[in-house]
């Protein structure tokens, strides 16, 4: 590489309005608007060269800093006689003798448009901690592939992450196009790779564009070497942009409230950061968790009173009533206010050595709330390069997760898609002060979801007792049309006259309720079992006896139902019809549908059936009739 | 003033601000805020006034003084506490006085005892557990990483490996007994912003930020205000003078002047912005130690 254009450039073209008018100058600037960002990549991707482009063409460098960099890029420099960009940011003296960066670093740059914040976040996979940080204040993320490379599993990795923490604006930069001869295939062959990633978790929009850090191509303007892209330069993507703060401040009002002002006893202001929305004197307000609710008569700042307050700004507000309100309630608009609950399902990312421990107490903090936290096992990892659940028991440092936790007080929230600031939270240890993990919480968790098992007096004994009965289960299992609903039906009648307390769980009354979102594929089949079985486990807890008449072709499923049961509770009855008889009989005319291929994963047709190896009882509906049937199954529970 | 929804980027700024000098108000025991009487301290000062209006900032103000500052610098010093109604707590190590520490004869010497060594001491004596500082991210390298809450253990030695992940506005106050906290509530503002916010709100500043003739000698490429008469002229040296003006402030004899003709802010800012050398550049203290002076220094505990 002969070329050194980037050395013989004028190191700094300022406007030229700062030296003609400086108070013009000045006054254009009063009104620039902020925008934070991230970018992420690897070493490999170029991306400390992008960021260092990006600060030396909208000339935040200096002639000195200059010079140490150009001396530095001789010395450690990775570009031989050309100026190594990245050196300008890679900032600790370990990490410069490393040549990597490792930690999340802050860098400013501005426009006459906007002033610039950039988190510079590592690539490596152990520090999904550092991006989730530096992800969670910005406005948009930048995603640096390199164009010989393509999409790859890191930039999978980063673009959930983005994702994850509620990133709307993705730009896709395809960097080192110098490299592959600004070539439009390549560019496009990303592009259409990285759609259908990106769709796939979520990700409906990204903006795209074929860019050179070294080069500077399709940094500040549109670049000769890529006739072929229309779009935006990076600098005027992220200086039109829309930022958070002004979506946050067309949502209701919220305002956390930090701090309590007190001067003197006919003053009482509280004072926080708007969260979302905007105040007016006049506003009609509720305090929460309290409810009460109060006028705002004043906004008050050093600058004299403010006429409205909107998302971002920090304020102090007074009410027309003397009424309770300290650190941590939540400000809302009257008639529009969160909720406050206990329980919820959250995303955990966990960033400390120690694992999480389940049922361990942290510090939760959200807002200006702190209260005492606990955190179930994980319902699962998300394996953050391949976005697979798996199965957890913890989560151990960078892992991500979903679990519910519970506080020992009600917290105000709203889900952290609709508001970050009351659905973002940090957990703290309580022995070290550590933050060891930031979440996001989904929702609260209903009264029927409680996490905590309520330790009742009536017990499951006392129940049976009542009933003057022992609970069990009759399962049946067997072929569509074997019999199973009207030997069930049956069985029912007999138990009623025998003043047996009991309940029918059959395919009709509980596919059409709990579980009318599951269809027939073979995860959604063991989910139904599943349901079924957790059902089934509650009424023999309420003393009843239950007959259960599904399909349930898999064996493990009816084992994992056989576990979840007392011993000596669980009948399996296998209703042993054969496929020729039952299709023969076809009472609702299914297997002819089936046969046509109207129906698709029909059991015995197109998806198997798996017959009970030693079931309690086996009926066999070829040589009995369904009466016979139903008496001997009432004989085999009640001697 | 807020027709629109966007918020200028000083707005946003200057709420970040506030929010973080609140939590730490709210959450630490005994908060300080070390003043240093520079333009950033100024920002950093007004900020607190805004953000406990109408009440006084709760915490008293800490000068850690080397007794080599400008004189100009403790004038505003005096004048700031008594407009703010804050307590003004100036500390100056005692053995430095003693042994006559100075930044003539003593070279690095100097600053570690007087600033380094008596801030540790300062904040030992009076048992704060926070206390603010006027630091930038922009200033170099590795401020860039430093967190806004930074902890320090009881000694005060500071970890660049491990610190605390800042997410969203949380800030995570919790310590144990010994440790302390330095914040940074300004981490994210540049030289530029800092100008521009004194430019708009008026904030007042140390006189030495604008230019006038002023008695300056030239050594080792700097320029030297010759501000008392503690200063050791060589032989043959006369002070001369020249229209010179401050970009940053400390211990006189160790910081540079530029030669300059800006009497007015909007002139100072008009300079700053065609300048071509960085603003520490007057600064004697990074060039210690290669490229990793600073960082040197934060191990140790310079603030």
């Amino acid at each position: 590489m002969s070329d050194t254009t980037t050395m013989d450039e004028p190191i700094y073209k300022t406007d030229a309005l700062i030296a003609q008018d400086i108070d013009q100058y000045l006054k254009v600037h009063e009104h620039k608007t902020m925008l934070r960002f991230i970018t992420c990549g690897s070493v490999d991707d170029g991306k400390s060269t992008l960021i260092g482009r990006l600060l030396y063409d909208s000339k935040m460098i200096f002639e000195d800093q200059l010079e140490a960099l150009q001396s530095d890029s001789r010395k450690v420099g990775t570009q031989g006689q050309e100026i190594d960009f990245a050196l300008l940011v890679d900032g600790l003296a370990a990490e410069r003798e490393q040549g990597i960066t490792i930690d999340v670093a802050y860098r400013f740059f501005a426009t006459e448009k906007r002033k610039f914040i950039v988190a510079d976040t590592p690539g490596h996979e152990q520090y999904t901690r550092n991006m989730v940080t530096g992800a969670s204040t910005a406005d948009l993320a930048v995603i640096l592939i390199d164009a010989r490379k393509g999409v790859l599993t890191q930039t999978r990795r980063h673009s959930y992450l983005a994702h994850l923490i509620g990133i709307r604006n993705i730009v896709l930069a395809v960097n080192k196009m110098d490299l592959v001869g600004y070539d439009q295939s390549v560019f496009d062959a990303i592009v259409e790779d990285y759609t259908e990633f990106a769709t796939s978790i979520g990700i409906t929009a990204f903006t795209a564009m074929p860019i050179s850090g070294f080069k500077g191509d399709n940094i500040t303007a549109a670049s000769a070497n890529t006739p072929w892209y229309n779009g935006p330069s990076l600098i005027e993507h992220l200086e039109t942009v829309e930022v958070n703060s002004a979506t946050d401040a067309d949502k209701p009002f919220r305002m956390p409230v930090q701090w309590v002002n007190r001067p003197n006893l006919d003053f009482r202001g509280f004072s926080g950061l708007i969260a979302t929305g905007s105040v007016k004197p006049g506003d009609a307000v509720r305090v929460l968790p309290s409810g009460k609710t109060s006028k705002v008569t004043r906004i008050v700042t050093l600058d004299g009173d403010l006429e409205q307050a909107v998302a971002g700004q920090s304020v102090t507000l007074c009410f027309a009533d003397e009424i309770d309100c300290s650190r941590g309630d939540v400000i809302a608009l009257a008639d529009n206010p969160p909720q406050a609950a206990d329980q919820f399902e959250a995303t955990i990312v966990w960033m400390a050595d120690e694992e999480m421990l389940p049922g361990r107490a942290y510090w939760l903090k959200i807002g200006a709330q702190t209260v005492t936290a606990t955190i179930q096992q994980p319902k699962y990892q998300v394996n953050v390069n391949t976005m697979e659940h798996l199965a957890a028991k913890t989560l151990e440092l960078n892992a991500i997760g979903v679990a519910n936790l519970s506080t020992d007080r009600q917290i105000v929230f709203e889900p952290y898609a609709d508001n970050r600031t009351l659905g973002g939270f940090i957990l703290i240890d309580k022995i070290s002060n550590a933050t060891v993990a930031a979440g996001m919480l989904h929702f609260s968790l209903r009264r029927a979801q409680n996490v905590h098992w309520q330790a009742t007096d009536v017990s499951r004994d006392f129940h049976a007792r009542l009933k003057n009965q022992k609970p069990a289960v009759l399962w049946f299992t067997g072929l569509s049309g074997a019999g199973k609903s009207t030997i069930a039906n049956l069985v029912e009648k007999k138990l009623a006259r025998m003043n047996r307390h009991t309940f029918l769980l059959d395919g009709d009354n509980v596919r059409h309720g709990l579980n009318k979102d599951l269809g027939f594929t073979d995860a959604d089949r063991v989910e139904n079992i599943r349901r079924v079985g957790e059902v089934a486990k509650l009424m023999t807890d309420a003393g009843l006896i239950v007959i259960t008449a599904f399909i349930s072709p898999f064996r493990s499923e009816r084992d994992m139902v056989r576990q979840m049961m007392q011993p000596g509770e669980f009948f399996e009855v296998h209703i042993d019809t054969p496929l020729a008889e039952a299709e023969k009989r076809d009472v609702k005319g299914l297997y002819k549908k089936a046969r046509s291929g109207e129906l698709k994963n029909f059991t015995g047709i197109d998806s198997p059936y798996e017959p009970p190896q030693d079931p309690e009882m086996r009926i066999d509906t070829t040589v009995m009739t369904a009466d016979e049937a139903a008496d001997a199954i009432v004989a085999r529970l009640i001697p | 003033m807020l027709d629109t929804k966007t918020l200028t980027h000083l707005e946003r700024l200057e709420a970040e601000s506030i929010h973080i000098l609140r939590e730490v108000v709210s959450e630490a025991e005994k908060p300080v805020m070390l003043y240093s009487v520079g333009k950033d301290s100024a920002v950093m000062l007004h900020l607190a006034r805004k953000a406990f209006y109408p009440s006084p900032p709760p915490f008293p103000l800490l000068h850690v003084d080397t007794t080599w500052k400008f004189r100009a610098m403790y004038e505003l010093r005096d004048r700031m506490a008594r407009e703010s109604g804050m307590e003004l707590l100036v500390y100056q190590n005692p053995e430095a006085k003693e042994r006559g520490i100075n930044p003539f004869d003593h070279g690095p010497l100097h600053t570690d005892m007087w600033k380094t060594e008596g801030l540790k001491q300062a904040l030992n004596l009076y048992g704060f557990d926070a206390a603010f500082g006027g630091a930038r991210r922009d200033e170099e390298k590795s401020r860039a990483k430093e967190r806004i809450f930074s902890f320090r253990t009881a000694s005060h030695g500071w970890d660049p490996k491990n610190q605390r992940p800042e997410l969203w506005n949380l800030y995570n106050a919790r310590k144990n007994k010994g440790e302390s906290i330095r914040v940074f509530p300004i981490s994210n503002w540049t030289e530029l912003d800092i100008w521009q916010y004194i430019h708009l709100n008026d904030v007042p500043i140390v006189p030495l930020y604008f230019a006038q003739p002023r008695p300056t000698v030239e050594r080792d490429g700097m320029l030297l205000m010759v501000d008392d008469d503690r200063f050791p002229l060589q032989p043959g040296e006369e002070p001369v003078m020249r229209s010179i003006r401050f970009r940053t402030l400390g211990c006189y004899p160790l910081t540079g002047a530029v030669e300059s003709e800006a009497q007015t802010l909007p002139e100072v800012i008009q300079e700053t912005l065609l300048t071509t050398t960085s603003e520490r550049q007057g600064r004697a203290i990074d060039k210690d130690a290669g490229g990793a002076g600073m960082e040197k220094k934060k191990q140790e505990g310079y603030f």
